[in-house]
């Protein structure tokens, strides 16, 4: 992280004078492509979809005028859009907390300079290298929720472990539901989560620990005062990535309970459902909805970022 | 340095021949003895009736170049998207594939799809289709599509093994849902799935089932042109009844397709399935008998009622080629283009002069039916509504999927049709 990065090292000074006196001409002439190619295609785009949330264009064809804010006012006071923001609160959560308190535990162990330390660590991260799509579709067959006689995947599993009780709908239950998808969610992405622990571990000097055991820290103030500032920065990024990620989840609920299944409808879904039917207004304010969410997310990180940066 | 010159210079060079190679592909399409055919017809039994096609389009019009537009991928869902953008965007095929019926609503009204009455009344069309067909086929008093074959959704199968087990005698027939009712309860006390169903859009074929067995054909067809209360206690009594159904189904239902529910049935796990009749293919390919094997009719209360969905082709407005386009057409209705796709793909002629003495013993009998019985339109297959009020109603039979609350399920289908009325 940057902010652990040491701040003594000086930067070198600008040369004065460069070559005829025009010395932002290159750089701005390198800049200009990305400049024109992230303003069309992301800004402007963003834009267009602003605005196209802001039309009456509920059919395929041409918008039928300007609307204003009505798709919004449409779109809270629908029970399921309601619905769906309170499933994809409920998946972030789910996911967040999952990802991290495995994450840590993970690399807390292997921390510990454990045998096999690389086996596990490869074992950990490898299901991020699997898509979500490639890993929705074994899970739709582990989270079955058939019971009984008929049982598959994770509920056959129990039934044969005589833990029957454990057997449960999975994805289906209707106000539960969304948190089985968080499964497939945290056992993909925690690996990652702790491989950022890990490199925030391996980042703090081996000095402090040994100063803060000089003065007779236990090992819990060790971690309570020594080592938690330190990773903090780490969580930070780790709740950024995977919180945004999480925000857009699409691919993990089509590929395990497909687009139309009530109990899993999440903002992103119900966007891809209004596109494909030609609800193009509707569509594009689920859109702009989205941004704005994951936009509260990042902004604040990206503004802090921006500040340490120009602190140095 | 001189090395990653030579490279970078190598790959630079790899890069622009594709781009040469991607361009001479595109400056080829242009030519107007291509027909660019737009379908989602790429695998299975679909490619298998497509390339039927293509082999009779040839013969008939070897001056023309048959170009497979195929998009696959999310049940045609993709292929729509695709197709959108394409027509928005100026750059129509030379035809493409719709559902027939109120699913042609959309297009119809952005004016992106010809009228064909005078093309039917000039080819002579309108003689041998069906009449009641073609009054399905109407919108705003003109038919925008071609019909290259005919699939049955109200039909009922059935393992005649695992009805004798409960005590069923196979091919029973019932005059109502009580009736069926009824006996499903008796098969789930010998502990098998009575009724066996899949994801979302196979509930919607149950529930048109229902609603049509429990309203008949004048009240079902009253539901999409305002004549029938969605309200009213006749669909409050379909809808108990479909509750009740569902309940008789195996828990697992989210997870499933349609062939998984029909393997069901196939296996001897289910008794009965609801599902159109491309679910015999599903018989055939694993060589089931007819009759013995597996039972196909009516679902209850709606014998005599032919609940009917269309493949069929347009003419977009503007298209590349329409001389290529209206040769297409003509395939499509053609008795050659009419058999050889039908007997590829499982599906019947919608045409009633093609001749269909060497089709299986189940389609014989839907021909016999698709003759003689009054013809309605399915809902889950597009014919019925347009794709905003189906997308409306699958989703509050989804949701009615998980809370089982009647009242509520009747108070969206009620707003589905007030948004989607058609005026």
């Amino acid at each position: 992280m940057s902010s652990t990065v040491p701040s003594a090292v000086k930067r070198p000074r600008r040369p004065k004078g460069r070559i005829g006196g025009h010395g932002w001409v290159a750089p701005v002439l390198l800049i200009l492509p990305t400049v024109i190619v992230i303003g069309v295609f992301v800004y402007g785009l963003i834009g267009s979809n602003i605005n196209t949330s802001l039309q009456d264009r509920h059919h395929i064809g041409p918008s039928q005028g300007f609307v204003g804010l009505d798709n919004y006012r449409d779109l809270f006071t629908d029970d399921d859009f309601l619905y769906s923001l309170r499933n994809l609160l409920l998946y972030t959560a789910t996911f967040l907390l999952g990802t991290l308190c495995l994450g840590f535990l993970w690399a807390w162990l292997l921390e510990r300079k454990s045998r096999g330390e690389s086996l596990f660590r490869a074992i950990y991260l490898f299901p991020m290298a699997v898509s979500f799509v490639a890993s929705g579709v074994v899970w739709r067959w582990l989270l079955n929720n058939a019971e009984g006689d008929r049982a598959s995947g994770l509920n056959r599993l129990f039934g044969s472990l005589h833990l029957d009780f454990l057997q449960n709908p999975w994805w289906t239950n209707e106000h539960w539901g969304i948190l089985a998808i968080a499964v497939p969610a945290i056992w993909q992405l925690s690996g990652y989560v702790m491989a950022l622990f890990l490199a925030g571990f391996r980042g703090i000097p081996e000095e402090l620990r040994e100063a803060a055991r000089m003065d007779g820290a236990s090992e819990w103030q060790l971690y309570r005062h020594v080592i938690f500032p330190q990773l903090s920065p780490v969580a930070l990024s780790a709740i950024i990535i995977i919180g945004h990620m999480s925000l857009k989840v699409f691919d993990l609920i089509m590929a395990i309970a497909g687009q139309t299944n009530y109990t899993t409808q999440v903002p992103a879904i119900q966007m891809w459902v209004e596109f494909t039917r030609g609800d193009y207004a509707k569509s594009a304010a689920i859109g702009t909805i989205l941004l704005l969410i994951v936009a509260i997310l990042i902004v604040p990180y990206l503004v802090s970022t921006y500040r340490q940066e120009r602190r140095r | 340095m001189n090395a990653t010159r030579k490279a970078l210079a190598a790959g630079l060079a790899a890069l622009s021949l594709l781009a040469v190679s991607a361009c001479g592909s595109d400056s080829e399409s242009g030519s107007t003895d291509e027909v660019e055919v737009f379908t989602w017809w790429a695998e299975g039994s679909e490619k298998a009736g497509l390339d039927a096609l293509v082999k009779v389009f040839d013969e008939q019009h070897p001056d023309l170049k048959f170009v497979n537009g195929a998009v696959a991928g999310g049940a045609g869902s993709d292929a729509k998207n695709v197709l959108q953008s394409r027509l928005q965007n100026g750059e129509p095929p030379a035809t493409f594939q719709a559902h027939a019926g109120a699913e042609l609503t959309d297009y119809i009204n952005a004016g992106q799809i010809e009228d064909l009455t005078d093309l039917y009344k000039e080819k002579g069309w309108d003689k041998q289709f069906p009449e009641g067909l073609l009054d399905r086929l109407k919108q705003d008093g003109g038919i925008y599509s071609v019909p290259s074959n005919i699939h049955r959704a109200n039909m009922l199968w059935a393992n005649p093994a695992v009805l004798k087990k409960a005590g069923i005698e196979a091919n029973k027939s019932y005059d109502s849902m009580d009736a069926w009712i009824a006996d499903l309860e008796k098969i789930k006390a010998k502990g098998i799935i009575p009724l066996s169903v899949a994801t979302d859009w196979t509930q919607v074929n149950l529930l048109e089932t229902v609603l049509l067995a429990d309203l008949g054909a004048e009240g079902y067809n009253g539901l999409w042109d305002g004549s029938t209360d969605w309200g009213g206690s006749e669909v409050k009594t379909a809808l108990e009844h479909y509750s009740k159904l569902l309940s008789l189904t195996n828990t697992d239902r989210q997870g499933l397709d349609w062939p998984d529910a029909t393997q069901l049935v196939i296996d001897g796990d289910a008794a009965f399935n609801v599902m159109g009749d491309w679910a015999e293919a599903a018989f055939q390919e694993q060589k089931k008998t007819f009759g013995t094997d597996y039972t196909a009719v009516p679902v209850p209360g709606t014998d005599g009622v032919f609940d009917f969905l269309a493949d069929s082709f347009t003419k977009p407005v503007d298209g590349p080629n329409p001389k290529g386009t209206e040769a297409w057409l003509d395939t499509i209705a053609s008795d050659e283009g009419q058999v050889a796709f039908n007997k590829a793909k499982g599906s019947i002629p919608a045409s009633t002069t093609a001749d269909t003495s060497s089709f299986g013993e189940y389609q014989q009998t839907a021909i016999k039916s698709w003759g003689e019985d009054e013809i309605v339109s399915s809902l889950a297959h597009g014919a019925a509504t347009s794709v905003n009020w189906l997308t409306d109603i699958t989703s509050a039979v989804a949701k009615f999927g998980s809370n089982n609350d009647v009242a509520e399920f009747q108070k969206g289908l009620v707003e589905a049709a007030e948004d989607n009325k058609p005026e």
